[in-house]
């Protein structure tokens, strides 16, 4: 390990990936405070230049950076203006908004900025110690295993969709895995469902995909509901950023326990920081003493520091699965999954021995990554919060430009373009009858890996047999089936008992 | 019949004509030796159809209840009319457009109009201020495209390029 932490030092270090840890840090910043822009869309903008830097650890690097700072920015946006950029940033907008209210803008931003360094910093240690764990239990792994542990990180994602959505979030992820059949795959060297088209062959573009599912929808919202980026009302003076040492001691335990629960929601699949962050939130309330708990949604410190500490700890959380299993958990990390592959970097158990650079590297960053969001949140916040003053007459335009940018360079096809639009105007109709987007996004990542999996289990065992052949597999999959229909039978069971039904048990 | 139910409906018949060409059609092509293995190119479709139609019925039949009401920062699609369609449609059509010139326009010009009109179609009116930030922006994503990133980008209209 300690090796390990050596290489990692050494190519965090390099003056390209100090670059692109200030650079993507910064993007990420800047964008996430934008309201109504998520982490998803900025990474999946961003995806293209991470591709054609080539070198997959300051890829990893970059957009590993986007996505922290964005969670940063989001919160900045929450505090000042009570408009969160980010769904995860929701919870900080509880207390931070009402403590700018009162005058307190910069105390609450300095109590954000240490929760959200605390928390990734921990989280990060948090994954220094499980990751490589991890990884030596899934080399253990075969291809069987492989399959049963993606169908249940899928069915994980569906059930987590929230209540009267798990079907929903179903169909999506088998329309997703439905999308990945086409084109021509790797096994079996002939193309399928490509209907004769010559731009088919080679499938979808996943690059299009993911911008055409997050990026064109949240502009498209951004214009029809104008409220939506309010951007005015950002004014005031951002000053006194010192808190008071009763204040510090306050948040300490707070932050020290919601960094380790956040870890914790993060790695899971499904749950990621959105669902951190609140429930950090709700604990933290739960358990603070009764005059605290009077103060939490006026203006509470510990209520600030709460979410902020999980939502920072979750996103490096999310990381486990990703780096160790070669698994998202989250509509985010498919996307950075779905850059890795780009690369011609596989992520799972073999990726920290066979690129151990990648893989430390990745780590070493994060650290330095929080060590400079920290740099640039304190001092020059009030300077990086005039970009919430930037006109939407403006903002629309460049963000639609730039998720077209992103899908021509990808393909360097101009026909990709009007798929884009095409496959937007789908995503943002699915959008409004509330079908979730991100499990189509990680069926169609996952899609091509779970059918070589289950090809090669297949072929080992001449057959389905192999589910009843190897009791991990067959564990792996029952937990799968529990996870999709318990939430649907517990929503069952409180419409009958809320009908008055006596429900038998 | 809602949004959600009427979408479900469209994936069940996508998924039907998927099921299809997976059950009947695929195999037909299928070499004599890849008979014998017990996985084939239609295997895993033929699931994934099976599944799609199973979810897409549920939804279709509203076996699953959920919260009807909308979310409050979600947009009602029902009112879709309240809200600034005509400036969405209007982008929509624009980015068709942008598709459309980026190669006979060249980058410089398609993207310039891309940006002063997608403005101006927000209600934005500072005509100089659109012109310098269009004029900037083209400039600049073309250096780094081309030039620092070496993806081609062809920068001036075909008739006045050579090379095409």
């Amino acid at each position: 390990m300690l090796e390990g932490i050596l290489i990692g030092l050494g190519t965090a270090f390099s003056l390209t990936n100090l670059l692109m840890v200030i650079g993507g840090c910064l993007i990420g910043t800047f964008i996430g405070m934008l309201p109504g822009l998520g982490p998803m869309s900025i990474i999946a903008i961003m995806i293209p230049v991470a591709i054609s830097i080539g070198d997959p650890s300051a890829a990893l690097i970059l957009l590993a950076g986007v996505y922290y700072g964005a969670i940063f920015g989001g919160s900045t946006s929450s505090i000042l203006i009570n408009a969160p950029g980010v769904a995860s940033t929701v919870a900080t907008s509880f207390d931070g908004y009402p403590l700018a209210r009162q005058g307190k803008a910069g105390k609450a931003l300095t109590v954000a900025a240490i929760a959200s360094f605390s928390g990734g910093t921990i989280g990060a240690v948090l994954l220094m110690v499980f990751a490589p764990a991890l990884a030596t239990v899934a080399l253990l792994f075969h291809s069987a295993e492989y399959f049963a542990l993606m169908v249940v990180g899928l069915s994980a994602i569906a059930a987590f969709a929230g209540s009267g959505q798990v079907i929903k979030a179903l169909l999506m992820t088998v329309l997703g895995l439905i999308m990945a059949t086409v084109g021509e795959g790797a096994l079996f060297n002939m193309p399928r469902f490509t209907m004769g088209i010559m731009d088919l062959q080679s499938g979808f573009g996943f690059i299009t995909l993911a911008m055409a599912m997050f990026a064109l929808p949240e502009a498209l919202y951004l214009v029809l509901d104008p409220s939506r980026s309010k951007t005015d009302s950002g004014d005031g003076e951002i000053k006194d950023l010192r808190i008071t040492r009763e204040e510090a001691r306050a948040i300490t335990p707070v932050i020290g326990r919601q960094s380790i629960q956040g870890f914790l929601i993060g790695v899971l699949p499904g749950a990621g920081a959105t669902i951190a962050s609140f429930l950090g939130y709700a604990v933290e309330r739960n358990i603070a003493k009764k005059e605290e708990q009077e103060q939490f949604g006026k203006g509470s410190v510990k209520g600030l520091a709460a979410p902020e500490s999980a939502n920072n700890a979750a996103c490096t959380g999310s990381f486990v699965p990703l780096l160790t299993l070669g698994i998202p958990g989250s509509g985010t990390t498919a996307i950075l999954l779905g850059a890795l592959i780009a690369l011609n970097v596989s992520p799972g158990p073999r990726l920290m021995i066979d690129q151990p650079e990648i893989f430390w590297a990745v780590i070493i960053s994060m650290y330095l990554g929080n060590v400079i969001l920290l740099i640039l949140n304190l001092p020059l916040i009030p300077y990086i919060a005039k970009v919430l003053a930037v006109p939407r007459t403006f903002l629309i335009p460049f963000i639609l430009f730039f998720t077209l940018m992103g899908a021509y360079i990808g393909q360097n096809n101009a026909t990709e373009l009007l798929i884009l639009v095409g496959f937007g105007i789908c995503a943002t109709v699915l959008r409004f009858a509330n079908y979730p987007l991100a499990p189509l996004l990680i069926g169609f990542i996952l899609g091509s890996m779970l059918e070589d999996n289950f090809s090669r289990s297949m072929q080992l065992y001449d057959g389905i047999g192999f589910i009843m052949e190897r009791p991990m597999t067959m564990g792996l999959l029952g937990l799968a089936v529990i996870l999709v229909v318990l939430p649907s039978y517990r929503a069952r069971r409180a419409r009958l008992r809320a009908q008055g039904v006596a429900d038998g048990d | 019949m809602a949004l959600d139910r009427w979408i479900a409906m469209i994936v069940l018949l996508i998924s039907l004509a998927y099921g299809y060409s997976a059950f009947f059609m695929m195999d037909e092509g299928l070499a004599p030796f890849m008979r014998r293995n017990p996985i084939w190119p239609s295997t895993f479709p033929k699931i994934l159809c099976v599944l799609a139609v199973i979810c897409s019925l549920m939804i279709l039949l509203g076996f699953e209840k959920g919260s009807r009401e909308p979310k409050a920062s979600e947009i009602d699609y029902r009112r879709l009319t309240d809200y600034k369609l005509g400036q969405a449609l209007g982008l929509l059509a624009l980015m068709v457009a942008y598709a459309l010139l980026l190669r006979p326009a060249g980058f410089l010009l398609s993207t310039m109009g891309f940006l002063m009109i997608g403005s101006y179609l927000l209600g934005e009116r500072k005509y100089l201020i659109m012109i310098v930030v269009a004029a900037m922006a083209a400039g600049i994503v073309w250096y780094l495209v081309d030039q620092v990133l070496g993806i081609f980008l062809s920068p001036l209209p075909t008739f006045l390029s050579s090379g095409g």
